[in-house]
């Protein structure tokens, strides 16, 4: 059968079982823009291209299917690098076609040309420019192969226009006709190393399992789940991992890390061994490298060996992918003797003395000294903690100054607790982390690593459309809001009911916390103003429903009624107090030991 | 003055790549990207017209060797990694240079290169080409007693490097095998 190249490249899409599409057609794309009208994959026009990256994210992260993006050469290509970027450092599986400028024009400087398998270089898990269109369907199942596999990350195909016109003869490749020779991703963990491990976590006294979003990719929350409440070790979990432990169960410390809160950090900080799941030791989550943990053993697990040893060294340094190695991990403390305990099940439980029971059945074993009667002074320690360093803030009624928390607590008890929850980036993405209540996987969805403003709007279209059946709810900030809200227009047209929820504090707050705190109280170019744009009227423009709300009690009701619209997305505007800062706070280079609590707790006890 | 020197910093790594546009480029990016030191490079197919094989040198200062191997090894075009330990390798370079040779040094230089056993690849008026093959060592003193003169333009081609075979009788090659944490780079299949 001979198609043309555009014809197989869609078709070779359909093979890969792709549903959706984002995209935006230009010059160089034109042929590929073609055969979409005939094919069964819906495609969504977007606004701007990095719309359509951050949509193929959000539809990624919620789905674990690969997000899909197809945009044209040149300014097209390059409005989308910032997504490609976005999802490199968070480990999401994209594929991005990008049309080219012909063959016979390639490094002319062509109209609409850019190298971007050049750009994205370093950026992408890999790049193809395809030159014969015998290859297309060849490299569109690499493609999907290598974004889906190993540790996850984007792809980018490039496709030049004369090559997307020529004809080829069709045919899907078979597993084995994949031509990556020098591709061969780890998956189970070495057994003498996952038994070292074992070791490990029966003699800890100060355990922590530090998770985080390899669990998620590994859909691993149900095997980490088991391994917490069979150890009774308790669970921090990273910005990236929001969600894969659930936050109401007893052994939840919540996130670490820069606005972490106190008991995470600090379990961290005087652990003597983190097994850390799918956590890459970011700095975010560290703080001062050298002072990170110091008195920890650590047990490395990530799917990328490359994690393991670059920023802290691990005893046990386990190359694996997560679920799989969790599994074997709980088959090894089997063989040491750790009791199954029906006591230690169920959210409910793991109340330390549930387990001491269970450990008593296998006496004499090395299991029997292990592991919650030993944990029993460092789970006390962590509720003291819990106790005297809680997250706080000041709502006072009718103060007439709207505490961003209190906007987001309302959302979260207004809201399904499977609601998926969308965020941009700066304080309102570290208050939504902090005061939702994540209780089920893939319902948060951040720009975690690159930390790009604007994520919000568009990654909530895409989850949305991979998630028809769940209520999608942005938290957004005023400044990120300004740099993608024309997806909206796209929402609207495709009748994609996304609410978007803007903490509004007319500031690029987070900016201004540090010039607050580090600069001496100086402001620079850091204000916004609350009424430009107006922000109802620019909503309802899009074809939005556009709602204010300024005092705490209008809070409830607008929210209510936000989720009462089922037909278009809903904007709501929150005019919060632009004085709130986010806390705790561990400064930039600091020690995780020089944690910055509300001030409101240290008042009078002289810390 | 020694430029490569016999000291730990630098190591060789000899990878095997795809036969694919680009894949330099890759390589050369992750160096740049990531912050390590290449301290030399050469490029040439292999006897696979599949593959390639990049000889680089690498400046264990910049980064640790095991987290190089381990980045390099990600790149997907990247279907081997070797690290080949001086001792138990051959490592052979090429240098060429031309020289003043005036009618007082001219004899000086075709005698000591035919001491370090070179070849004078060109004669000019009053200048002379020489060429010198040998181990990187061998050409850092090559090139310190030419010094003196006058080195009008120089080239090395930096290292190529293969493992010593083995004397012990039976026949495989000396590898010098990864650690445990990065042997998996060995994935040619």
């Amino acid at each position: 059968m001979e198609l043309t190249g555009a014809q197989a490249l869609i078709k070779s899409l359909e093979m890969q079982k792709v549903e959706v599409m984002f995209g935006l057609p230009g010059g160089a794309i034109l042929p590929v823009y073609d055969p979409i009208i005939d094919s069964s994959i819906r495609h969504i026009l977007v606004r701007h291209e990095q719309g359509a990256g951050h949509m193929a994210e959000g539809y990624a992260q919620v789905t674990g299917r690969p997000g899909v993006a197809m945009v044209t050469s040149g300014p097209g290509a390059t409005n989308i690098v910032t997504p490609l970027a976005d999802a490199y450092m968070d480990s999401i599986p994209l594929v991005v076609v990008t049309g080219q400028v012909a063959t016979t024009a390639i490094g002319t400087d062509a109209f609409q040309e850019s190298d971007i398998t050049g750009i994205t270089m370093g950026i992408t898990k890999h790049n193809w420019l395809i030159t014969d269109g015998a290859d297309i369907p060849r490299v569109v199942a690499e493609a999907f192969h290598v974004a889906t596999t190993g540790r996850p990350g984007p792809v980018l195909i490039d496709i030049p226009k004369d090559v997307a016109v020529r004809p080829m003869e069709w045919y899907w490749p078979e597993e084995g006709d994949l031509d990556l020779p020098g591709y061969h991703p780890v998956t189970e963990g070495d057994p003498a190393l996952v038994a070292d491990a074992a070791d490990l976590i029966l003699a800890a006294e100060r355990p922590v399992l530090y998770a985080g979003g390899g669990i998620l990719k590994a859909r691993a929350a149900d095997s980490l789940r088991e391994l917490a409440e069979r150890t009774g070790i308790p669970v921090v979990t990273t910005l990236m991992a929001r969600g894969c432990f659930p936050d109401s169960h007893p052994l939840c410390l919540g996130m670490p890390g820069m606005h972490g809160n106190y008991t995470a950090v600090t379990a961290m900080q005087r652990s003597d061994l983190l097994i850390a799941l799918g956590s890459r030791f970011d700095d975010r989550v560290t703080g001062k490298i050298d002072a990170f943990a110091p008195g920890a053993k650590v047990v490395h697990v990530d799917i990328d060996p490359a994690e393991l040893d670059k920023v802290r060294h691990a005893e046990v340094g386990i190359a694996g992918d997560c679920g799989m190695v969790i599994d074997e991990l709980l088959v090894a403390l089997d063989a040491l003797g750790l009791p199954h305990s029906e006591a230690t099940r169920g959210g409910s439980g793991g109340a330390p003395s549930d387990a001491v029971a269970g450990a008593r059945e296998v006496d004499g074993s090395p299991a029997a000294r292990f592991p919650r009667e030993r944990l029993i002074p460092w789970r006390a320690q962590l509720s003291e903690w819990q106790h005297r360093f809680p997250l706080v803030y000041d709502q006072q009624p009718g103060s007439g100054s709207l505490k961003p928390q209190f906007v987001l607590e309302t959302l979260r008890d207004a809201t399904p607790s499977d609601t998926i929850v969308a965020s941009g980036v700066g304080q309102h993405q570290m208050f939504a982390s902090q005061w939702w209540q994540f209780d089920h996987p893939y319902t948060w969805v951040n720009s975690g690593g690159l930390g790009t403003m604007g994520f919000a709007v568009p990654a909530a279209i895409g989850a949305k459309v991979g998630r028809p059946d769940r209520m999608v709810w942005a938290v957004d900030g005023d400044g990120c809001f300004q740099m993608t809200a024309q997806e909206l227009v796209t929402a609207s047209s495709e009748r994609i009911p996304v609410k978007i929820a803007i903490l509004n504090n007319a500031y690029l707050g987070m900016v201004r916390q540090w010039q607050e705190m580090f600069y001496g109280e100086r402001y620079s170019e850091v204000y916004l103003s609350p009424d430009l744009p107006d922000y109802v009227g620019w909503a309802e423009s899009m074809g939005c429903v556009g709602l204010r709300v300024e005092s705490m009690e209008e809070v409830a009701p607008a929210i209510d009624k936000a989720n009462d619209v089922d037909d278009r997305p809903v904007v709501i505007d929150f005019r919060t107090d632009a004085f709130e800062k986010v806390f705790p706070m561990v400064a930039a280079g600091a020690s995780n030991d020089d944690i910055i609590v509300d001030p409101s707790l240290t008042r009078g006890d002289g810390q | 003055m020694s430029v490569y020197g016999a000291d730990k910093r630098h190591h060789t790594l000899t990878v095997l790549v795809e036969n694919k546009s680009g894949v330099l480029a890759r390589v050369a990016g992750l160096f740049s990207r990531r912050g390590y030191n290449i301290f030399s490079l050469a490029v040439a197919p292999s006897d696979d017209v599949r593959f390639s094989r990049i000889t680089i040198v690498v400046d264990v200062e910049s980064a640790p060797l095991e987290q190089i191997i381990k980045q390099l090894d990600k790149l997907i075009p990247v279907v081997s990694i070797t690290e080949l330990d001086p001792a138990v390798s051959r490592e052979r370079e090429l240098l060429m240079a031309t020289l003043e040779a005036g009618p007082d040094t001219r004899g000086q230089i075709i005698q000591l290169v035919g001491v370090f056993e070179g070849k004078i690849v060109d004669v000019g008026h009053d200048r002379l080409t020489v060429a010198l093959e040998g181990a990187p060592i061998k050409l850092d003193d090559f090139e310190d007693l030419i010094r003196r003169y006058g080195i009008v333009e120089m080239q090395r081609t930096g290292r190529v490097a293969l493992p010593k075979l083995d004397r012990s009788g039976d026949g495989g090659p000396h590898l010098l095998t990864h650690t445990a944490p990065v042997h998996h780079t060995e994935k040619a299949g």
